[in-house]
C-alpha cells in the first residue's frame, strides 16, 4: 500500500514550492532523484509497450516519442487536439468563452505574458504565446504527461511543456516544484500504459502554483489517501484512480468544472452511461438504506447535492489550501532592496509553515479542514472576462454561481470560495492582465517588484487596451468541491444545518426544520403556552390565598 | 342513588391513556427539539423517534376510535352546552370559595361539560390538524411534484408546530385541573386502577350487580 512513495516525499518536501521567480523554499538534496514507478489501475492491455521496435531508441525531446506514439496511435494526436486539455478554451453553455487561455482567475491572474511557466502543464510541447493558438503539428502533443507509467517522466516548470533532460540546468524546478533530475524518456516510452491518477495529480494538485493552492479538495493527499480523507480514492477503500469517475472516450474527459452536473439525469439508471460520471451514476438516487432515516436522507438529494453532506470539510490530509491572496501589496522589498518572505501561517496537523506575504505575490491566507461555502449550482458558471466591465466599488465576482431554489434543476453544492483582491483598469473598469513570470524580461513582477510595468506589459501581451491607470479590486471566486468523499460515518451531522444560524443560514428558498423556532409562529406558541402557565400559576395562588381547596363534592 | 367503586376506566382506555402520555410526551421532546428550540436530542435520533412514535401513536388511535365506537363510550366525549357555565363559573369563582364542584360524575356520562367539551375540541381538531400536518410533512417528497409544494410546506409546517403548543397547552391546564377538587392523587388514581366513585341510581347498580358485577367494587 505504500505506492507512489516518492511522490508523496517529494510533494511533502517541496509542497510549497512555487516554480518560478526564485521561489525554492526548502532546502533541495543535491541530486534530484526521480519518483519511483507508481502501481497502475488494473492492467487490462495486450500489448508491452517496452516490446515495441519502435520505442527502442533513445529519445532526444518529447516531441520524438510522440512521432514514435502515433505510428500506432494514428487518430490520437487529432483527438487530442480538440480536447480542453489541448485547448484551454470551452465554449459553456451560456454562450462564454472560458478555459485558461481566455479567463482571469484569482491566482496566478492570466496565461498571456506568462506563457513558458504558466504552459508547463499544457498536455502539449512549446506553446509559448497565448496570442496564437496552440501548436498545430501532431508531435506538439505529449502523450507521456498522461500515459507514463515509469513515474519518473515529469515537465520543467518553466518550459512551456516540455521535460527536464540531461543536462539539467541548475535550480530547474518540475511542476510539482521538486528539483528537476533529468527525464530518461525511453524508459518513459516504454512505460506507457492507462493513465493513473498521478499523471493527473501532478498538474492538477498543483494548480495555482503549489500543492492544493487552487482547487482546495485536489491535493497531493490523494496520491495515497487515508481512507478519512477519500474513501473512493483510499487504497484501504476503492484504491479508484481519476478515472474511474472521469470517464473518457477517445481523450475527450468527463466532468469538468465549467460544466458540473449539479443534479443528475433521473431518467438515467445507476450504472447506465452518462456523458460524465455523478455519485448517483453509482450510487442511485436514493442510496441510504431504505429505514426511517435513510428515506429523509433520500428525500434530501434532490436539493441538497451530494456533496454537500459528504464533504463536510475540504483540504484534509493536511495538506492547505490558499484561501486569500491579496496581489495589491506585492512589491514591498526590505531596507536593502531585497525581496520579503513571510512564513507566519502554520498548519493545525502537520505544523507546516506557508507564506503569509511574499513580495512577489502580496498577502496569503491558508486554510485547513475548511467549511465550504453553499449555494444554489445548476452546473453552470459565468465568468468576468477580461472584457467585461466590472463594478470596482462592490467585491467582483470572478465566476458567478448560476442556479436557484425554483429552477427545478439545482441543487445546494459545497464550494471553496477564494478570496483575492487583484489589478484592474481604472480607465476601463476591467479586470487587468499582468506580467508576473518573466526571468528575462524588465517588466516581470516576480523580478522586477514593478506593478505599473507588469500590467502594462501584461495588457501589451494580451492585446487588451489600457488605460494606462490600474488599481486594485476585492474578488470572490468559487470553486465546486467534489473530491474528499469522506466515509458514510464522518457524513456531516444534520444539525450542521438543521440549526439556527446553522451552515445554510441564509440560502432563501427552503424549509428547513430546525432553523427558525422564533419565527411568528414559534412565538405565538409560546404565547399560548405562557398564558396557560400565567393563568394555571394564577389560578393556583388565589386558590392558595382563599385557603380552600374547593371542589369536594362532599 | 349510592356511591359506589365503579370500574369506569377498563384496560385498554388506561392503556391508551398512558401509552399516549408516554408519545405525546416523547414527540413533544423530541419535535420541539426538532423545531430548533434546543438540542437536547440529537437530530438524526429525534427524527427517529418522532416518526415512530407518531406512528406508533396513530395506531394507537386507530385502536381507540375503534373501540371508542363499537363500545359506545363515544358517547363520553360529545359535548354539551348544559351545565357547562356553571362548571366554567366554578373554576372562575366558587372553586375559590371552598363551593363544591357542580358536576357529578353519573356512570355513563364521566367528563363534566366543559371537560367534554375540551375533548371535542382536542379530538376533532387538534389532534387531526397535528397528525394531518404530521403526515403531510413527514410524506413531503411524494407531493413535492405538485404545483405550489415549496409554498405549502412553511405553511403545513408552522400549523404543525402551532398545534404542538396548543397540545401542551392542553397538558398543562388537564394537569393542573387534577388538582383540583379531592387533589391530584385522588384524581390520578383512577386512571390508575380503573375505579372511581360513581353515583349510581338502583337500576343502574342492579344492572351491574346482575350483569356486569366486575365493574362494581365492595
Amino acid at each position: 500500500m505504500r505506492f507512489m512513495f516518492r511522490p508523496i516525499a517529494v510533494a511533502l518536501l517541496f509542497g510549497i514550492g512555487l516554480a518560478g521567480g526564485g521561489l525554492a523554499e526548502t532546502q533541495a538534496p543535491a541530486t534530484p532523484t526521480p519518483p519511483s514507478a507508481p502501481i497502475s489501475p488494473a492492467n487490462t492491455t495486450t500489448a508491452d509497450h517496452s516490446k515495441f521496435d519502435i520505442l527502442q531508441q533513445t529519445f532526444k525531446s518529447g516531441p520524438e516519442v510522440t512521432a514514435a506514439c502515433l505510428t500506432c496511435h494514428t487518430e490520437a494526436d487529432d483527438q487530442m487536439m480538440h480536447s480542453i486539455h489541448f485547448q484551454w478554451k470551452y465554449e459553456s453553455s451560456a454562450g462564454q468563452t472560458l478555459g485558461k487561455s481566455v479567463v482571469i482567475n484569482s491566482f496566478c491572474g492570466n496565461v498571456a505574458g506568462n506563457e513558458a511557466r504558466c504552459t508547463s502543464c499544457h498536455a502539449g510541447y512549446g506553446w509559448d504565446d497565448m496570442s496564437s493558438p496552440p501548436p498545430q503539428q501532431s508531435t506538439a502533443v505529449d502523450c507521456l504527461a498522461c500515459h507514463d507509467r515509469s513515474g519518473q517522466y515529469t515537465k520543467s516548470a518553466t518550459g512551456a511543456g516540455h521535460p527536464p533532460l540531461d543536462p539539467v540546468k541548475p535550480g530547474t524546478q518540475t511542476i510539482t516544484g521538486a528539483l528537476a533530475w533529468a527525464v530518461d524518456l525511453s524508459k518513459a516510452a516504454q512505460s506507457v500504459g492507462q493513465t493513473g491518477r498521478d499523471n493527473c495529480g501532478n498538474c492538477h494538485f498543483y494548480g495555482g502554483g503549489g500543492n492544493n493552492v487552487k482547487h482546495g479538495d485536489l491535493s497531493s493527499a490523494l496520491y495515497t489517501p487515508e481512507i478519512s480523507v477519500d474513501v473512493h480514492m483510499s487504497p484501504d477503500g476503492q484504491n479508484f484512480p481519476c478515472s474511474t469517475c472521469h470517464v473518457s472516450d477517445q481523450h475527450q474527459w468527463a466532468g469538468s468544472r465549467y460544466d458540473v452536473t449539479a443534479a443528475d439525469h433521473p431518467d438515467l439508471a445507476s450504472g447506465a452511461p452518462r456523458d460524465s460520471a455523478s455519485c448517483e451514476s453509482c450510487h442511485s438516487e436514493a442510496p441510504h438504506p431504505n429505514m426511517i432515516a435513510g428515506l429523509k436522507l433520500n428525500d434530501h438529494v434532490n436539493v441538497v447535492a451530494c456533496q454537500t453532506c459528504h464533504i463536510p470539510e475540504f483540504a484534509r490530509g493536511g495538506v492547505p489550501t490558499k484561501t486569500l491572496w491579496d496581489w495589491s501589496t506585492a512589491g514591498r522589498l526590505d531596507e536593502d532592496g531585497k525581496p520579503i518572505a513571510v512564513s507566519d501561517w502554520i498548519s493545525p496537523t502537520t505544523g507546516g509553515h506557508r507564506h503569509t506575504y511574499m513580495s512577489q505575490k502580496g498577502d496569503f491566507d491558508w486554510g485547513e479542514n475548511v467549511a465550504p461555502y453553499y449555494a444554489w449550482f445548476d452546473g453552470q458558471v459565468e465568468y468576468t472576462l477580461p472584457t467585461d466591465t466590472i463594478d470596482p466599488t462592490k467585491v467582483v465576482e470572478i465566476n458567478r454561481i448560476k442556479g436557484d431554489a425554483t429552477d427545478g434543476k439545482s441543487r445546494i453544492w459545497p464550494f471553496k470560495r477564494m478570496e483575492g483582491r487583484q489589478a484592474y483598469d481604472v480607465g476601463f473598469s476591467k479586470l487587468a492582465y499582468s506580467h508576473v513570470w518573466g526571468p528575462t524580461t524588465d517588466t516581470a513582477l516576480w523580478t522586477n517588484f514593478d506593478w505599473p510595468k507588469a500590467i502594462e506589459a501584461g495588457m501589451k501581451a494580451a492585446g487588451a487596451e489600457y488605460s494606462g491607470e490600474f488599481g486594485f479590486v476585492d474578488t470572490h471566486m468559487y470553486w465546486p468541491i467534489t473530491h474528499m468523499v469522506a466515509p458514510a460515518k464522518d457524513a456531516m451531522d444534520c444539525a450542521e444545518c438543521h440549526a439556527e444560524e446553522g451552515r445554510l443560514a441564509g440560502l432563501a428558498g427552503v424549509y428547513m426544520p430546525g432553523t427558525h423556532s422564533t419565527s411568528l409562529v414559534g412565538i405565538l406558541g409560546r404565547l399560548i403556552v405562557f398564558a396557560a402557565l400565567l393563568g394555571v400559576i394564577g389560578h393556583g395562588l388565589i386558590r392558595l390565598i382563599a385557603g380552600k381547596k374547593g371542589g369536594s363534592h362532599e | 342513588m349510592s356511591k359506589r367503586q365503579v370500574k369506569v376506566y377498563p384496560r385498554f382506555e388506561r392503556l391508551w391513556h398512558w401509552s399516549q402520555l408516554v408519545l405525546i410526551v416523547t414527540l413533544a421532546v423530541t419535535g420541539f427539539g426538532l423545531n430548533g428550540m434546543y438540542g437536547l436530542v440529537p437530530f438524526r435520533a429525534a427524527v427517529m423517534l418522532h416518526t415512530i412514535a407518531a406512528l406508533v401513536l396513530l395506531a394507537v388511535w386507530i385502536f381507540a376510535t375503534f373501540w371508542l365506537l363499537t363500545t359506545g363510550t363515544w358517547r363520553h366525549f360529545m359535548p354539551r352546552i348544559e351545565g357547562m357555565l356553571a362548571v366554567a363559573r366554578f373554576y372562575a369563582f366558587g372553586v375559590f370559595k371552598g363551593e363544591a364542584h357542580p358536576y357529578h360524575k353519573i356512570y355513563w356520562r364521566k367528563h363534566n361539560p366543559l371537560q367534554a367539551a375540551t375533548y371535542f375540541v382536542l379530538k376533532w381538531f387538534i389532534f387531526p390538524a397535528i397528525w394531518g400536518t404530521g403526515l403531510l410533512y413527514l410524506t413531503y417528497n411524494f407531493w413535492e411534484p405538485l404545483p405550489n409544494s415549496g409554498f405549502w410546506l412553511p405553511i403545513i409546517a408552522n400549523l404543525h408546530v402551532l398545534a404542538a403548543y396548543v397540545v401542551v397547552t392542553f397538558v398543562i391546564i388537564h394537569v393542573y385541573l387534577l388538582t383540583v377538587g379531592h387533589g391530584f392523587r385522588h384524581h390520578v388514581a383512577p386512571m390508575v386502577t380503573g375505579f372511581d366513585e360513581i353515583e349510581l341510581t338502583p337500576e343502574q347498580e342492579a344492572y351491574l350487580d346482575q350483569n356486569e358485577p366486575w365493574r362494581l367494587k365492595g
